[in-house]
């Protein structure tokens, strides 16, 4: 499959004026065209992060390092009109909270038509109408007299077809979905995710779906890439993590998981919490909430391996089970 | 929008009955006008006529009456001092003081936003540590002391501009100054922390996500979010047009509204000093409105209610 991302040792500190805290560890992700990706992880294991430093949108207290490829081209250190270029035109990205997500003194009509007007020369009229299309598109009703409206006379689903919309404005090859339906509740979240799948389904766009949820993630991507601490700790095919989980985050994530098919059981929710950025224990960052941790995890970080052919995990006991 | 401007309405005529009250408390309790303005050597038969042609030997209650019946009719009374209408002398002083305030309004707005977005765009750079050095010190020095330095050093020291009086532009230039600063300063403060504020708001991500340029990013997305809490500063300063001079009025020597206003307290001229109140209060419920509708129009989610359904 051809690359179309291609991310290597992704590391980002946060300046934070007395202290500097490095929160991403070197991520290594590829995405080919046409691909879905699901990212998940708890809060705060740099999931968002990871785009944001992708695209330069972290701004100038956030120092990123490794390199980012966009179809064989760098992205990072680019001069800014080179990453103007590249957001909203090959890679867009919708985030969590739609309603604050979009300018509220600003008309759904004319914040689409800043994208149509960028990416593709569209002004007045033709803006205008293809707007509507867009809206229209997204499965929003009545959508000329939408156009007119403001964020605030939206509901959350809305807004958020609203925002997809505006993400298709540009007919990016790829689209970055922030836990886009976790500030929606269930219906509509079922609906905004139906809507992403037809989309990639119709367009051939890759998509990266970031979630903390791996249900959200299981019937929407091909690859799932789970991160913790800052970095990814497991990477597979979807099916292939669901089946033979290496990881034992992993491992954890699936147990949280409520059974729709088979009988009812007790979930298990992982103890313990993410470590902060800035405290993160020494070796395996999942040593201290881990249920097999041994005495050599907290010596050294596990690196990602190979586990399978097209399987990496990071943990010392699936790289010593191997080797023995 | 009728029921809020009558609500409005109703609440700035509380103010201005309170405003109205309380002057004439302070201003009975505290001194004789009949001893301050013929002094307390004048034959008693003198300060006695005096207080019965203005009513002072009434009830303190009756003249209360008196007095509010009269201003209800839009009679102001006149001046204790020379029987003048005080609205005929307040008027007359208006324009000094607009001389100086208007401008120093031109110049707290023309520095202190500019200034204001500069700093925020810098934020935590030397540009923004240097801008907000002057605004702290421009608001905490008391204007009487800057005005004062400002003729130490100008009038004073380099001989360059009068140090007091009206006769031209120029004696303009320190008082206009003097006002000038701690209103920029103030400004500059506010429209930094409103620029903090809106470039921090998820909106600004997803204005730079959809590919749009820094600059305007900023002058579409963050511009008008930011004016929404700046307009209700701006609009306070307006309001205070009239009586905002009151102290470098009296450091300049500048015959405007706020120098007849020391005046005319000092003489417990009741009539003159509620006058001015009364101007003061009128322009700053105009202030208030205008800014009220401003917002509405700035800001739609204060002009339209939600009305989609949900989905
Ligand atoms: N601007 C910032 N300044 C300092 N630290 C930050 C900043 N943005 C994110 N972080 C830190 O980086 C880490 C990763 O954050 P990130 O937002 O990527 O998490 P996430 O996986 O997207 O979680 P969530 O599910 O909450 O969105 C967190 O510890 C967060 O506190
Ligand atoms: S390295 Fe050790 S602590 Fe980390 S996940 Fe593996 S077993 Fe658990
Ligand atoms: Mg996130």
């Amino acid at each position: 499959m051809e690359t179309l991302v291609s991310i290597r040792g992704l590391t980002v500190d946060f300046d934070l004026g007395h202290r500097v805290v490095r929160v991403l560890h070197g991520v290594d992700l590829t995405i080919g065209k046409g691909q879905a990706i699901g990212l998940v992880g708890e809060s705060g294991s740099g999931k968002s992060v990871t785009w944001l430093a992708a695209l330069g949108l972290l701004g100038p207290r956030a120092h990123v390092g490794g390199s980012v490829q966009l179809s064989g081209e760098p992205l990072l250190g680019v001069p800014a009109a080179r990453l103007e270029a590249v957001r909203g035109r090959r890679v867009a990205m919708i985030f969590q909270d739609p309603a604050s997500a979009l300018n509220p003194v600003h008309r759904i009509g004319r914040q689409i038509g800043e994208a149509l007007r960028l990416h593709r020369g569209l002004d007045g009229a033709a803006a205008r109408a293809e707007a509507k299309r867009l809206l229209e598109r997204v499965g929003i009703a009545d959508a000329r007299r939408r156009l007119d409206d403001y964020p605030h006379q939206l509901s959350g689903g809305t807004n958020q077809r609203v925002m997809i919309a505006m993400a298709l404005a540009g007919e990016p090859d790829m689209l970055v979905a922030d836990e886009p339906t976790t500030a929606l509740d269930a219906t509509i979240q079922a609906q905004i995710l139906d809507l992403l799948r037809e989309l990639r389904r119709d367009g051939g766009m890759s998509m990266v779906l970031i979630s903390h949820d791996l249900g959200v993630v299981a019937e929407n991507s091909d690859r799932i890439a789970v991160m913790y601490a800052g970095r990814i700790v497991e990477e597979a095919p979807t099916a292939e993590l669901f089946a033979a989980p290496r990881h034992p985050y992993t491992t954890g994530l699936l147990a949280a998981l409520p059974d729709l098919d088979g009988p009812r059981r007790r979930l298990v929710a992982i103890p313990g919490t993410v470590p902060e950025p800035a405290r993160l224990p020494p070796g395996c960052a999942f040593a201290p909430r881990c249920p097999q941790a041994i005495a050599a995890c907290t010596t050294g970080v596990p690196p990602l391996v190979h586990v399978a052919t097209d399987h990496r995990a990071a943990c010392i006991r699936v790289q010593t089970a191997m080797a023995a | 929008m009728l029921r809020y401007l009558s609500t409005r309405l109703v609440r700035a005529l509380l103010t201005i009955c309170f405003v109205v009250t309380f002057a004439f408390i302070i201003l009975r309790l505290s001194g004789d006008p009949a001893l301050l303005i013929l002094s307390p050597d004048a034959p008693p038969e003198a300060i006695e006529a005096f207080r019965k042609s203005w009513g002072l030997d009434r009830p303190v209650w009756e003249q209360y009456f008196h007095y509010f019946a009269a201003i209800a009719e839009g009679n102001l009374g006149r001046s204790m001092r020379d029987g003048r209408p005080a609205l005929e002398l307040v008027l007359e002083r208006v324009p000094a003081t607009l001389a100086l305030t208007i401008p120093a309004l031109i110049l707290k707005i023309g520095i202190g936003i500019p200034a204001g977005i500069y700093a925020a765009l810098h934020r935590n750079k030397l540009a923004d540590r240097l801008t907000m050095l002057f605004s702290v010190a421009g608001f905490t020095v008391p204007s009487f002391v800057l005005g004062l330095l400002l003729v130490l050093v100008f009038s004073v020291n380099l001989g360059w501009l009068p140090s007091g009086g009206q006769d031209s532009w120029v004696h303009g230039i320190l008082p206009v100054i003097t006002l000038g600063t701690a209103g920029a300063a103030v400004l500059a403060r506010f429209t930094r922390s409103a620029m903090l504020e809106v470039l921090g708001q998820p909106y600004i991500r997803t204005a730079s996500a959809k590919g749009l340029p820094w600059r305007r990013v900023i002058i579409d997305h963050a511009l008008p979010n930011a004016a929404i809490p700046t307009v209700t500063i701006v609009g306070f300063m307006v309001g205070s047009l009239v009586a905002g001079a009151v102290v470098v009025e009296s450091v300049f020597s500048w015959p405007g509204v706020g120098r007849l206003l020391v005046i005319a307290v000092a003489n417990r001229d009741l009539a003159v000093v509620q006058t001015i109140l009364l101007f003061v209060a009128a322009t700053m419920v105009c202030a208030n409105l205008t800014v009220d509708m401003l917002y509405g129009w700035i800001d739609p989610r204060l002009r339209t209610r939600r009305v989609a359904g949900a989905g």
